[in-house]
């Protein structure tokens, strides 16, 4: 049976963002963020019977998270819970496990939850790492250190560069991403970068992270929480806000070598969620996509089907994805220039957009968006059809 | 100004051979026994067959530049005085592929596609590393 428009996303809660060193630790995020996506939906803790968690880099060693949550909130008689991870495709994971559960009738209110707390203060004794987040993604061992290789940023960094190689992708193209997302960021007022526009020579002239990255190329790693609430259909009808329904959902895992990939798991997840969401690609309104690099907002463009395998980069230099474009992509300045929740990101910005409540970056059309969530070097991947009617 | 060098990879029981073949001059990677795929780093198993059975091998140690960065962050204090550098990614001619880095060319004048051979720097008794060179046309 589909789980077409079975479920619906009901409450979405999302504390402050970015360089806030004051706080509870990553724990004390994804508990604001429960409670505030509890609120959102005009529910209690004590409706909750589902927990769903995704912890950061900063808790990615409890290896029950979601315990650890449910006891520090005082959850009691969940009748599910999981701690989860596919990396940055784990956010959209999660709400399809509890769109099944719900529909399987194992639970009824489910919240799912990302939470980190990577960025320290900088330290005036030691000069710090200015508060960056190299220390903890910048692992390595073994031969990779040897030879300087270090961290997530380095490996994606061969990626973009064989696909220059291959197709001709170039940094005005990377640009073009990274200037679009920030003129959305410029419209959403809880944005990091809001008040901070960005030209095309700002981005070439952005000191480089590892080329072809620059540093306006890299996501915003942020401390915070982002959750949302997960119910039926007929539930979330009578909850305080308009549900935001779930059409759609797919998963893809290609299995490459993330040393000579080019392509992600998208064209695998597209074809689960569309075919179960009933939609072609000239139905999606607006897209929020995973952009842990501008590169991966191009790739996933082209997995898609937006534009040809190759032409990403045209096809985002023409101009489409920007405000006023063809095809708004993330509207709210994505992780580039808003924050970094892996892919909880995409997934708050989409229900915002949903909803309408998107203000002066309100997408023209959005009765139907595309979610996109992308794990690894373009190992895992999730996509989230959601939908303002049933 | 304490003085820090590159860490010196540690000779894990599955890795003696490749180090071995390093020491004395040679590529080694792994075959699989089972459908002789070659793989590197080692593995526990072949991602083709699934076989658990696999030998080292010497290797050619010839082949192309696949792709590449250029490390301008500065992770390692023995890296501190390098930035920026380059990491090479070097697909040998037998297929497999090899992280390393790319001796006597700038890290800007670096091309895909480029035809590298490997060469060997000592770092101890124990431990030579495998890098690659420019390979003169044929």
């Amino acid at each position: 049976m589909s789980l077409r428009a079975k479920c619906a996303i009901a409450g979405l809660g999302q504390t402050r963002m970015g360089k806030n060193f004051d706080h509870p630790g990553p724990i004390g995020f994804a508990a604001e963020a429960v409670n505030l996506a509890l609120d959102d939906a005009g529910l209690q803790r004590a409706d909750l019977d589902g927990l769903l968690v995704n912890p950061g880099i900063t808790w990615l060693n409890n290896p029950m998270a979601s315990s650890s949550l449910q006891h520090a909130m005082g959850l009691g008689d969940l009748r599910l819970t999981a701690t989860m991870n596919l990396g940055g495709g784990t956010a959209a994971a999660m709400i399809m496990h509890a769109a099944q559960a719900i529909d399987a009738g194992m639970a009824e209110v489910v919240a799912c939850v990302f939470a980190d707390a990577p960025l320290r203060a900088p330290s005036p004794n030691k000069g710090g790492d200015g508060g960056g987040s190299a220390a903890f993604y910048g692992f390595a061992q073994g031969l990779d250190a040897h030879y300087g290789l270090f961290g997530v940023n380095a490996h994606y960094a061969f990626v973009a560069q064989r696909h220059m190689y291959r197709y001709g992708t170039s940094n005005d193209h990377l640009g073009a991403v990274a200037v679009s997302e920030r003129k959305w960021a410029n419209l959403n007022p809880a944005a990091q970068f809001h008040d901070t526009p960005m030209s095309m020579a700002d981005y070439h002239a952005s000191r480089w992270v590892v080329e072809p990255f620059h540093l306006y190329d890299c996501c915003l790693v942020s401390n915070g929480g982002l959750a949302v609430i997960v119910t039926s259909a007929e539930r979330a009808k009578n909850l305080k806000r308009p549900p935001v329904y779930i059409l759609g959902m797919g998963q893809g895992h290609p299995g490459h070598n993330p040393l000579d990939t080019l392509v992600s798991g998208a064209p695998i997840a597209k074809e689960t969620a569309f075919k179960m969401a009933g939609i072609k690609l000239t139905d999606v309104n607006f897209c929020e996509l995973y952009d842990c690099y501008t590169f991966t907002v191009l790739v996933t463009l082209e997995d898609y089907g937006f534009c040809k395998k190759g032409e990403g980069g045209p096809f985002v230099a023409s101009g489409a994805i920007g405000p006023g474009g063809s095809l708004p992509v993330n509207t709210g300045g994505g992780q580039l220039s808003s924050f970094y929740m892996w892919g909880m990101t995409p997934v708050g910005e989409a229900i915002v957009q949903i909803r309408g409540d998107g203000g002066r970056r309100q997408a023209p059309k959005h009765e139907v968006g595309l979610v996109s969530g992308n794990g690894g070097i373009l190992a895992t991947h999730s996509t989230l059809v959601l939908g303002s009617q049933p | 100004m304490p003085e820090f060098s590159k860490p010196i990879p540690a000779i894990t029981p599955e890795m003696r051979e490749f180090f071995d073949g390093a020491r004395a001059g040679r590529l080694m990677v792994q075959k699989c026994d089972g459908c002789g795929k070659l793989r590197f780093p080692a593995d526990d198993l072949c991602s083709k067959c699934n076989s658990t059975a696999s030998r080292w091998v010497p290797v050619s140690g010839r082949g192309e530049i696949f792709s590449f960065n250029i490390m301008h962050q500065v992770y390692h204090p023995a890296f501190a005085g390098q930035v920026p550098y380059a990491v090479v990614v070097v697909e040998l001619e037998e297929g497999c592929k090899f992280v390393s880095n790319l001796l006597g060319v700038k890290p800007h004048d670096i091309k895909c596609g480029m035809q590298v051979e490997v060469t060997f720097e000592k770092l101890s008794d124990e431990v030579s590393m495998p890098k690659f060179r420019l390979r003169a046309a044929k």
